[in-house]
């Protein structure tokens, strides 16, 4: 097992090293200059301008720029905003437990309701549950989540007026930071009502970024269900008479299991997209919307360690997968 | 003992959270400040957040107006030459203190120059406190080749010397840039070695103190009860940030926030429709304007100009791009601000008569290219709109127009190449009130080449003869004279198209009073309440 | 073995699977519908000039945000209502039908013939330009995709065209991914052994011999691609870095029409609504042909 983790690793290296030759050489050859930036509508005197791109370091060849980069990655130095003058990593630290909270409750309401579906869609197959909630998952694939994000602002938060529009808590409630994730600050706060609110500010968004991955994992669960279900052990445990539930519970859903959780894994990527545009729509304060903002402003320190970051965290999610596919299924281990 | 004013401010935290009785007032900010120190950013938001709650500077806008009053200085006087300015500083000003600063003197004459020289001295310790950072207004405002020493006379006393003579520099210093930090704040932080505190924690002197900042989401202020100017009516100051206008709507009707900057001009009417809502209004403190480039033919002939002018319907500008949340612009400054030229008249809306001078110039089959600028500001709801509706208007004259944009920065450095093809919607908003601030800027000689924003790059020498004399004068009614003249010959010369002066406006919860708003764009609590 | 009785029989091999193909795709309800919307917007896309009420670029000054005719203030000339400066809501609508197919094509085109010479090559030859195409693979497809496509836009200057151009550099490992699996598993099969020793040259062997065999998979992610196209692209111009206005492509639309979310509706739904229809309609006819082409499912 350790081999296999050591060897998965290995593998990783040159991606990683790939990723950061294109974090870095597609941030250097975005147009527009965050010197001119700046300066906005001002302008910016030649030799003011020649100062300022020195003390950033922008004058230097790009591959010795490259280099400087990789060096200071190593010692864990990923730069300063051009913006806000601080810490890329921090301002990655500060933000991340937003997206995670949201990405992580969005795939657990796409699990926990996407796989039940499936299961059931295909042991029902055919049967109005099956075709009502498959052409469901179908409309869910098939929509442009932003505009979903924006209906349902105008519904539940504009016309009900049950949700809030944006946030992450109401602003009555104050409490320090101890995890970042504002379900579990809210508990541990103790003041009364605070869960309620950071849950009344989650729903939404979560609901939005899940819908893809809902409708993901549901036609996926299906299609493994009843592919498993096809298969000669199981025909063979039903022709011995084993009750229904027993071949759905022990053989099929478990083998049926192991292409869901990769697409259940695989859909990281499909979330960071669509934190993208969730942050956008509801001015949740995560890292999606903070790469939108730094590419408009061209914060170069920040696009650059923020495309690192999150590639490699997709990586370190899909090595996951791997690692957990592998327990389950020594074949591939052994392989 | 160390730890005693952690546990208060840790109490009084959760106290000011429970009791209900504690005046909150909520904000809903458009942008996520940059930091909390004011000198090297240059965003109004980030000011809103920083220099105007936390700090004080030596002048002080007068609240609502763009006239200066006494502020950490109590008064001050000028030198014959107007070369030498001696401030006399407000005495028993209390520092804020937070759980890691507890501050031993009051505020003195340390501050103020610490303050400046950090900014304008390069080999200063703190010069450089954040790797890479810049002093953009401080720089932009030529006080580096302005200044030329700040002395410290007594504890209360200190003296700026300046090297020529500058009309607006009052003006100037009243600005957040100048905004005063305290030295022994920062000689603590040197030696705890977290000098980068400076700007995310701020101990200041002004009216609220700062509590805690969430990245992108809640800036938290409380009110300072030590404040040396009237207590601010509210205790806790919370700042929302929410980018979106529509949110931002529906935060305030839904009560989350108590007021907002920067409505969708759409809404306007419907904030105006609700009961629970009122709305405060006032022309800003801007121009948008459309700057033909003057060194180009046909563009070159002011009579094409004007003609071009003449063509563009700006009342339907101003009615479907600002949804009538503006001023139709015929001067480069705006209506409220002094020395406003009001006898101008208007190029007329005559496509008939345009086409006619375009003839007479023996200016036929004309194509030329609008820039529209690719994000919005204050001055410019959607240029793209604005430049489709211009596309229309010019091709009833027979000028064929091709709309062009790039990426914001690109666009500035491009509209600025010398030899640029087209005209550019851009436009200005004011630093300081001071004409000098739009006019100098913007259509001077000195400012249409390289590093200026002169993006007409018309270089007419009486005009910059007039504001070169403005600059240098003292007298209030000479420099008023001056400007009006410089304004008569911008319109003869049409530079630009001059677009509009957009309206700001606040929408605020009806149960709130006080608030002043500001021409400078400003957004200041001190003098808001809330009734229950 | 002469050359005209082997097209014969192909050609006789390929009829027969097509009717196979359609009687599998015909059974399925879903993606019949889907067909035919598919079709009706194709429809509606190339006879746009002639189906729309007005131009699409037209503003009519008098008319700024009207809203659909069956609603208070509506007025019979503009049925779904017009946007903030007074265009015709239904013309941008059908115009809009135009843009959505077009990137969808190029797209996909794009992304299928990179795709397919890069899989090609890395399969055929194996060994280290297999290892380095597969790693630079690996790198793009780390990346989530809308990201990676925001920045090669910002890198591109935003456009329809870079847009485009970067959704289809994103999109393309996939084909390349897949076309190599599919070479593997064919180089080993006789047939190919066979024509290798029959003299047949790389070229050859790659495109006429190895590529028809490796079509279907292609097929049913090139469907799905041509979807996902349409939403990323629509997802680019509503973050602003996608077509341009005036051009009405639907995601461009909508993030125009984001500032009047509360006061008018009508330009808020419409374009998201046009694009969901044409994205599902997309997905089920690829349902359809996965079904109909993947002879595992069929079997079941």
């Amino acid at each position: 097992m350790v081999r296999f983790i050591l060897s998965k690793l290995l593998y990783l290296v040159p991606t990683f090293l790939g990723i950061t030759i294109i974090a870095f050489s597609f941030v250097r050859i975005l147009p527009g200059d965050p010197v001119l930036l700046m300066a906005g509508e001002r302008g910016v005197t030649p030799e003011r301008h020649a100062e300022l791109t020195a003390q950033l370091g922008y004058d230097k060849h790009v591959v010795l720029q490259y280099f400087d980069f990789l060096g200071r990655l190593l010692q864990g130095d990923l730069g300063n905003s051009l913006v806000t003058k601080k810490p890329v990593l921090t301002e990655f630290l500060a933000l991340f437990p937003a997206t995670v909270e949201l990405g992580l409750c969005a795939i657990i309401i796409a699990t926990v309701i996407g796989v039940p579906v499936g299961v059931l869609a295909a042991i029902k197959r055919g049967s109005w549950f099956d075709q009502v909630s498959m052409t469901t998952a179908l409309v869910g694939f098939s929509m442009p989540i932003f505009w979903w994000g924006l209906l349902l602002i105008i519904f539940f938060s504009g016309i009900l007026g049950w949700t809030p529009v944006s946030g992450r808590i109401s602003l009555m409630y104050f409490f320090p930071d101890v995890t970042g994730f504002m379900l579990i600050d809210s508990l541990i706060s103790g003041q009364s009502g605070a869960f309620r609110s950071a849950i009344s500010h989650l729903i939404l968004p979560s609901v939005v970024l899940a819908t893809i991955p809902l409708a993901v994992i549901a036609r996926q669960t299906r299609s493994a269900m009843l592919e498993v279900m096809g298969e000669d052990y199981v025909r063979t445990a039903r022709a011995k008479g084993m009750p229904a539930s027993r071949v759905i519970g022990i053989h099929a859903l478990r083998n049926a299991m192991i292409p869901v959780i990769t697409t259940i894994g695989l859909q990281i990527g499909v979330l960071m997209a669509g934190a993208i545009l969730t942050e956008t729509i509801f001015s949740w304060p995560g890292i999606g919307k903070w790469m939108i903002d730094s590419i408009s402003r061209r914060d170069y320190p920040v696009v650059q360690s923020g495309l690192l970051l999150i590639a490699g965290l997709v990586m370190l999610v899909n090595l996951l997968v791997d690692l957990t596919y592998g327990l389950i299924n020594p074949r591939i281990r052994n392989k | 003992m160390k730890h005693l004013p952690v546990l208060a401010s840790a109490l009084t935290m959760a106290l000011a959270a429970q009791v209900a009785e504690a005046k909150t007032f909520v904000y809903c900010s458009e942008a996520s400040p940059e930091g909390f120190d004011p000198s090297p950013y240059t965003a109004g938001g980030t000011f809103d957040a920083s220099a105007h709650p936390v700090y004080n500077r030596l002048t002080e806008f007068k609240k609502g107006t763009t006239e200066v009053e006494p502020g950490l200085a109590e008064s001050w006087e000028v030198s014959e030459d107007g070369l030498e300015y001696t401030f006399h500083l407000r005495k028993g000003v209390k520092w804020h203190s937070s759980d890691k600063f507890t501050p031993s003197r009051e505020f003195n004459a340390d501050d103020v120059i610490f303050s400046f020289e950090r900014q304008g001295k390069a080999d200063h310790p703190w010069h450089q406190y954040i790797a890479g950072i810049t002093y953009e207004y401080y720089t932009s405002m030529a006080m580096p080749e302005l200044i030329k020493s700040i002395e410290k006379v007594d504890d209360y006393t200190v003296k700026f010397t300046l090297n020529t003579p500058e009309a607006p520099f009052l003006a100037n210093i009243a600005m957040p840039f100048a905004s005063i930090v305290s030295k022994e704040y920062a000689d603590t932080l040197d030696a705890a070695g977290t000098k980068e505190d400076l700007n995310n924690a701020p101990i200041g002197t002004g009216p609220f103190k700062f509590v805690a900042y969430q990245k992108d989401a809640v800036i938290r202020y409380q009110k300072n009860p030590d404040y040396w100017g009237p207590a601010p009516l509210i205790d806790d100051l919370v700042f929302a940030i929410t980018p979106d206008a529509a949110v931002r709507l529906q935060k305030l009707k839904a009560g989350e926030c108590h007021l907002m900057p920067y409505p969708a001009p759409a809404d306007i009417e419907a904030i105006k429709a609700d009961s629970n809502l009122k709305l405060d209004e006032q022309a800003g403190l801007n121009v948008g304007y459309l700057a033909y480039n003057t060194t180009m033919a046909p563009f070159d002939n002011p009579k094409v100009r004007k003609a071009l002018n003449m063509a563009i319907n700006k009342q339907a500008i101003v009615d479907a791009v600002f949804q009538g949340a503006a001023e139709p612009a015929k001067n480069p400054i705006p209506p409220t601000m002094w020395s406003y030229n009001d006898a101008i008249q208007d190029d007329p809306y005559d496509p008939e008569a345009a086409k006619k001078m375009l003839e007479e110039e023996g200016v036929t089959d004309l194509s030329m290219k609008i820039w529209a600028m690719p994000v919005q500001r204050p001055y410019m709801p959607n240029a793209r709109r604005t430049a489709e509706l211009m596309q229309e208007d010019l091709s009833k004259i027979g000028v064929s127009v091709e709309i062009v944009s790039y990426e914001w920065g690109e666009y500035l450095s491009k509209s600025m190449e010398p030899g640029r093809d087209g005209a550019v919607i851009l436009g200005w908003t004011g630093d300081n009130g001071d004409p000098d601030n739009f006019l100098s800027v913007l259509l001077s000689c000195d400012s249409a080449g390289e590093g200026g924003a002169n993006r007409a790059f018309w270089c007419n020498e009486e005009f910059s003869k007039l504001l070169k004399d403005a600059k240098v004068t003292a007298d209030p009614a000479e420099r008023t004279a001056l400007y009006e003249q410089a304004q008569v010959i911008f319109k003869d010369q049409a530079p630009w198209f001059t677009i509009a002066h957009s309206t700001q406006y606040v929408p605020m919860s009806a149960k709130v009073s006080g608030f002043v708003m500001s021409p400078l764009g400003d957004f200041t609590f001190e003098t808001v309440d809330i009734a229950e | 073995m002469s050359d005209a009785t082997v097209k014969l029989s192909d050609a006789a091999i390929r009829r027969r699977m097509l009717a196979e193909f359609w009687f599998y795709f015909s059974q399925n309800r879903g993606a019949v519908l889907g067909l035919v919307v598919f079709l009706l917007l194709v429809l509606v896309a190339v006879c746009a000039s002639l189906l729309a009420p007005h131009d699409p670029t037209m503003q009519y000054r008098d008319a700024l945000l009207v809203p659909p005719v069956w609603e208070d203030g509506g007025r019979a000339g503009f049925i779904l209502g017009t946007d903030a400066v007074g265009r015709d809501m239904l013309s941008r609508l059908i115009f809009g039908a135009q843009y959505s197919l077009f990137i969808g094509i190029v797209v996909v085109s794009i992304a299928l013939v990179g795709g397919i010479v890069i899989g090609l090559i890395a399969g055929f030859f194996g060994g280290w330009v297999d290892t380095v195409i597969m790693r630079v693979m690996d790198v793009i497809l780390a990346f989530p995709s809308l990201l990676l496509a925001l920045v090669l836009v910002a890198v591109l200057g935003p456009g329809l065209t870079n847009a485009m151009i970067a959704i289809a550099i994103v999109y393309q490992p996939h084909f390349a991914r897949l076309t190599r699996a599919a070479v593997m598993s064919e180089m080993k099969r006789e047939y190919v052994t066979a024509a290798r020793v029959a003299g047949a040259g790389n070229l050859r062997l790659m495109f006429r011999t190895i590529l028809p065999n490796c079509l279907a998979p292609l097929i049913v992610q090139a469907t799905l691609s041509f979807s996902s196209a349409v939403l990323d692209a629509a997802a680019l111009g509503f973050l602003g870095m996608g077509a341009q206005p005036p051009a009405p492509e639907w995601g461009t639309m909508l993030a125009e029409a984001r500032e009047f979310i509360l006061r008018a509706w009508w330009v808020v739904t419409f374009p998201g609504l046009a694009i969901l229809i044409s994205v599902l309609a997309i997905n089920l006819m690829g349902d359809g042909l996965r079904d109909a082409l993947d002879p595992k499912l069929k079997r079941s």
